[in-house]
């Protein structure tokens, strides 16, 4: 075949570094390369850089303060927008752009509806994560959103997802985003939380290690609690109930009711069972994975410094394994160092000792996080049959089930092949997390025994249009 | 762990070859010993395109094809599943007069086999299929022909052997073929060891390794089909879709996404494949302008196999030259879909009566010059 398709190629011995996202990860990895007198190519699917967690409001008419957006993180977040406005004019940051494959040392970007493949020599892969879930009754219920999503809400789209917000599931945006809710105004039904309270208090003593996480979390609940917001801890959701939009969230106190069914009226769900790693990039990047039992997901193998399997490609941020924004910007930043190394350039050595001591102590503040807010593990026995599994392709957990008990499917491709869970228009980024435990459960195994979905191009949608001499054959 | 099993009949590869031949060696009564390295139906056989067509094939494969047609056509019953099989019809279509030309000659050699072939052109033909607009000058129509979810039907058979009583061992690569005293003896991992009369080498892109340890190489390559699907889109083709050259073809599944394929993808090593980016974006142009109906949408996934491909382009299927009671099917050269039932109806004819009914002779795997 001739190769209709063009890409810019690198001179020999030249060092083109491309970075993917331009969250904590992966603007402190720009910012260290552009130190070292490199140009990386920084691409991210946004508008403007922050990556999810520092998020810039749209440019022009939006006028909340970065305190009231990010609240403690405040500064963070401004330092690290700071960091990439420093950085405008020495990295070529491409937003608004998707890489939707990585194929033989380039990758293939979408941006304006057209494609363009660009090389690279070193990759460095800062992809983030999203939120994890797990569906039960009535989640596919206009007006339930995931925690991420209804913070997305409020901090780029300058919304919330209801006037009278439940805020259910475990992690450390549930309560920042009940907060940040009632903070822009909005009445929280309540705080339900997945985890009960003894495993939560012992486990915050564990995160004694990071006093300031800590202090910070306790914060939100003191405040949420001052403020007149119930909180209930061991809570497992039943049903979101409503006509065409949420009216209500029944839901189920483990403790002492004993399991007793109430309701909170509410006209959104806001929900979220911690974070997944988006991990399709190592992927066809062609990285070996392993299974990380504290995130129960298989992700991309990483030395301390950020180095995959594949020589020249690297991982930082929650893209490898989530642990926060903090612990994002001294991987991305040591990835970026590890990267000069490679490439037989002068690097901060002391800087990147410094660095490995810190996020040596990430390990510790990952097990804690884990800890405090653990994933509810049995909620995947209580999904009904007839529950939505995979809403892309109508997949209910029955169908999933049904191809588990009889052995058709021991692992989770064979699933997808048999069920069509995860071919839909997410590729099974969205559902493979619920998908895994619940194959898991039917098989009697853990989720690391059946394996995990591969990852085919394009990684998200690509418009049939996007071909670049479509308009050419169309004319 | 040691475990010995004894049969009459070993299968190498679960793919819709070694799949039906051990439902239809279990309608006969044999003991079917079926092994597969990875899980049944999950290579080629599963992966497909999903085209269900004799038209197109060359003459030598028609009578196989027929009988295929005859088995598809009973999937429900031998299998419990219609598994999106549906006689659509197939539609070659022809971009130039000489193409239609070609379609006509090809309608004229195949009059004898009962294809029903039609050749549609014009206005007629604007009027049949306005969905394809003026993107063909005419076409040739097989309306028995149609197309299937490959993922669904080709597990299903090794399922249905299964049921019949047939062993069924995935995840079981065979290490080592050996044969004594008129036994095969194969060495497989986990430590099964199965003992057969009869051995079949339905192993794919993968035959080659038992071909060869009997002394019988054929020249056979690994080639990657490479296909896309776009989100469901509302109804406007029921046909399954040919150009008459080659270069793209395209289904629209009962869902509504629109399965379209051509180009080659690329080996990552001898086991996998992957879409290759040029032939992805080269096949999303041919088949938007095709199908001027996807134009707006969006493929939401690409993907590829690993398939056999010989010289000619036919399948090598028959008894082994150096070897008694060894019988081969592999290197459908990406067309092994449809007539693979019938494939599998003659393995077991030939395990049973030392002959097929169907005409093989065009088949053999001595009919290649021997590789130096």
């Amino acid at each position: 075949m001739t190769a209709p398709f063009q890409s810019s190629v690198i001179q020999p011995g030249a060092i083109q570094p491309v970075i993917v996202g331009a969250g904590p990860a992966g603007v402190r990895a720009a910012e260290r390369l552009v130190a070292a007198g490199l140009r990386p190519l920084m691409i991210d699917e946004a508008a403007r850089g922050g990556g999810q967690i520092y998020r810039q409001p749209p440019d022009g008419g939006f006028t909340r303060s970065k305190a009231a957006l990010y609240g403690f993180e405040a500064a963070k977040a401004d330092a690290l927008h700071r960091t990439l406005d420093g950085l405008r004019d020495r990295v070529d940051h491409r937003p608004r752009t998707l890489v939707w494959n990585c194929e033989e040392s380039a990758l293939d970007l979408l941006c304006d509806g057209r494609t363009e493949t660009v090389p690279f020599t070193h990759l460095i892969l800062a992809t983030g994560a999203t939120d994890r879930v797990l569906p039960f009754p009535g989640w596919t219920l206009p007006g339930v959103f995931t925690l991420g999503g209804s913070q997305v809400a409020l901090k780029f789209q300058g919304c919330t997802v209801g006037k009278r917000v439940a805020f259910l599931g475990t992690g450390p945006l549930l309560y920042l985003v009940a907060y940040q809710y009632l903070k822009a105004g909005v009445e929280v039904a309540g705080v339900f939380d997945t985890t009960p309270l003894p495993v939560q208090a012992r486990a915050l003593s564990g995160m004694l290690r990071d006093p300031v996480t800590l202090a910070k979390g306790l914060w939100y609940v003191g405040w949420l609690r001052a403020h007149g917001v119930p909180i209930h801890n061991g809570a497992r959701p039943v049903r979101v109930e409503g006509d065409g939009r949420v009216s209500a969230l029944v839901w189920r106190d483990a403790g002492q009711a004993g399991g007793r069914e109430m309701r909170v009226d509410c006209d959104a769900v806001a929900y979220g069972l911690g974070l997944r790693s988006e991990t399709q990039l190592a992927d066809l990047a062609g990285c070996r994975f392993r299974f990380d039992a504290m995130d129960r997901a298989w992700l991309p193998e990483r030395d301390a410094a950020g180095r995959s399997s594949v020589a020249g490609v690297y991982v930082a941020g929650d893209g490898g394994g989530v642990a926060g924004a903090d612990a994002a910007e001294l991987a991305g930043e040591r990835a970026a160092l590890a990267l000069l190394e490679d490439a037989g350039l002068p690097f901060d050595a002391g800087r990147a000792t410094a660095l490995d001591r810190r996020l040596s102590r990430v390990a510790a503040f990952r097990r804690a996080l884990s800890a405090a807010f653990p994933f509810p593990a049995d909620w995947a026995d209580s999904i009904a049959d007839d529950t939505m599994i995979c809403r892309c392709e109508g997949v209910a957990a029955g169908t999933l089930r049904a191809v588990a008990v009889n052995s058709q499917a021991r692992e989770i491709n064979r699933a997808k092949a048999l069920t069509r869970l995860g071919m839909g228009r997410c590729q099974g980024r969205m559902c493979a997390a619920a998908a895994t435990e619940l194959l898991a459960r039917a098989l009697g195994t853990g989720p690391d025994g059946v394996g995990r979905l591969r990852a085919q191009p394009p990684i998200k949608p690509l418009p049939v249009s996007a071909t670049p001499r479509f308009e050419a054959a169309a004319s | 762990m040691r475990e010995i099993i004894g049969c009459d009949v070993a299968i190498v590869g679960g793919g819709i070859v070694g799949g039906s031949a051990a439902l239809f060696l279990r309608q006969m009564g044999f003991t079917v010993t079926l092994l597969e390295r990875d899980w049944c139906g999950a290579k080629a056989s599963g992966v497909n395109f999903g085209g269900v067509r004799r038209q197109g094939r060359p003459l030598e494969q028609l009578p196989l094809s027929q009988r295929a047609h005859a088995i598809w056509g009973r999937l429900p019953a031998l299998l419990g599943t219609d598994a999106e099989y549906i006689r659509s019809g197939h539609l070659k279509l022809a971009r130039s007069e000489t193409d239609l030309q070609a379609l006509i000659d090809y309608q004229e050699r195949s009059a004898g086999f009962g294809l029903d072939l039609e050749i549609i052109a014009g206005d007629a033909f604007r009027r049949r299929f306005p969905a394809l607009g003026d993107r063909a000058v005419g076409g040739s129509l097989c309306p028995e022909d149609g197309h299937a979810n490959p993922r669904l039907v080709s597990p299903a058979f090794a399922r249905a052997a299964a049921a019949l009583g047939a062993v069924v061992r995935e995840q079981t690569p065979v290490d080592r073929v050996e044969r004594d005293d008129d036994r095969f003896t194969l060495l497989c991992g986990g430590g099964l060891e199965v003992n057969a009369r009869f051995l079949l080498n339905t192993a794919g892109a993968w035959s080659q390794r038992i071909a060869t340890a009997f002394g019988e190489p054929v020249p056979l390559e690994s080639l990657h089909p490479n296909m896309a699907v776009t989100e469901p889109l509302p109804r406007f083709l029921a046909v399954n879709i040919g150009v008459e050259g080659g270069g793209v073809y395209g289904r629209q599944a009962p869902r509504g996404n629109m399965v379209v394929g051509g180009g080659r993808g690329f080996a990552l090593d001898a086991d996998r494949a992957r879409p290759q980016r040029d032939a992805v974006l080269t096949l999303m142009r041919d088949a938007a302008e095709l199908f001027p109906q996807i134009a707006k949408a969006h493929v939401i996934r690409c993907w590829t196999g690993v398939e056999g491909y010989t010289p000619d382009r036919n399948p090598i299927v028959g008894p082994s030259r150096t070897t008694p009671n060894l019988f081969h099917a592999f290197g459908f050269s990406g067309a092994g879909f449809q007539i693979g039932l019938a494939v599998g109806e003659a393995l077991a004819e030939l395990v049973r009566d030392g002959h097929s009914s169907a005409p093989l002779d065009a088949f053999r795997i001595d009919r290649f010059p021997p590789t130096p």
